[in-house]
């Protein structure tokens, strides 16, 4: 039987993830990154956000991009669930509605890797002066 | 919701809004006295009697972007379908704690479904709060605390995906090790 991973072979691993970290550490900075927020709250797991975020995690990971996928609370658009926001460097951020597989694919193919917007936006127009 | 593991980590979100600094989730199998107990402790905000009263009416929520809150009217509904039940407590500024027990062997009680990765994105949330899993079935225990995890990686991020591979295949091994039904 094989042996079972444990927390020492975690520390291992860090060492070998660390050495390669350092190399690209200077291109590194949290405003060039790609970030993802998907909608986690009680709507959004039941409309299947985990499988969504489980996807996008793999698939950006299998490309090779670079993104921070976080999850976030509701956004209150509970009908549009699983929704998420996606924030390129320097722009404003884009909330698409129903993101099953097929939607975040190509939301990855086209609005990440060519910048073109794709459909199912849900539109946040309004500002408060405060804002 | 049909996966218990879906329940776990809806309700430990709330955890993660009250400002919890340790969430700690217990799973207790005892297919011996036909129990599956879920617990969920935090060391959060809390919330008044008023607030636990009303927690399990659907139309409350403390949030202001919708006016429905249906994730422990949901946990209930389900628990109370397989012959269990379904207890609240809280403590302003103290932290709550949430107990809810389904029948084991009742045919309506979900599977526990992913929790690898329920474990997972709870791991890598916003507030850096952290949580304490165990998990006890007749053959066996499992534990979990990111506390040791993120000492181990130092200043690596969680989120590392090679590192995130590993604590993924880390748990669902020891998962699979103490198993006794799907």
């Amino acid at each position: 039987m094989a042996k079972i991973k444990s927390l020492e072979d975690l520390k291992k691993l860090k060492d070998e993830v660390q050495a390669k970290i350092k190399l690209r550490e200077k291109g590194d900075n949290p405003e060039n990154l790609i970030q993802i927020k998907v909608s986690m709250a009680t709507c959004g797991i039941a409309s299947g956000a985990k499988d969504t975020m489980n996807y996008l995690i793999e698939e950006l990971d299998h490309q090779g991009i670079d993104a921070l996928v976080t999850q976030t609370g509701c956004m209150g658009f509970c009908y549009a669930e699983p929704t998420i926001e996606l924030n390129m460097p320097c722009k404003e951020p884009v909330i698409y509605g129903f993101v099953d597989k097929t939607k975040a694919q190509e939301i990855i193919d086209k609005h990440i890797k060519l910048n073109e917007l794709v459909d199912g936006i849900i539109p946040v127009n309004y500002k408060t002066i405060d804002e | 919701m049909n996966e218990l593991a879906l329940h776990i980590l809806d309700l430990a979100q709330n955890s993660i809004r009250a400002k919890a600094k340790l969430v700690h989730i217990k799973l207790t199998e005892k297919p011996a006295d036909d129990e599956y107990l879920i617990e969920i402790s935090d060391d959060g905000e809390g919330m008044s009697e008023e607030q636990v009263a009303k927690a399990n009416d659907p139309f409350f929520t403390s949030r202001t972007t919708r006016k429905v809150g249906l994730g422990l009217p949901l946990i209930q509904q389900n628990a109370e379908a397989t012959a269990g039940n379904f207890q609240l407590s809280s403590e302003k500024n103290t932290g709550t704690h949430l107990k809810v027990k389904f029948g084991f062997h009742h045919i309506d009680r979900p599977i526990l479904g992913d929790m690898t990765s329920t474990l997972l994105i709870l791991a890598t949330n916003e507030q850096q709060t952290d949580f304490l899993y165990t998990h006890q079935t007749p053959k066996g225990d499992f534990q979990l605390d990111t506390r040791e995890v993120k000492k181990s990686l130092g200043d690596i991020p969680l989120s590392n995906p090679q590192i995130r591979k590993f604590i993924m295949d880390m748990i669902q091994e020891n998962l699979e090790q103490i198993q006794i039904s799907d």
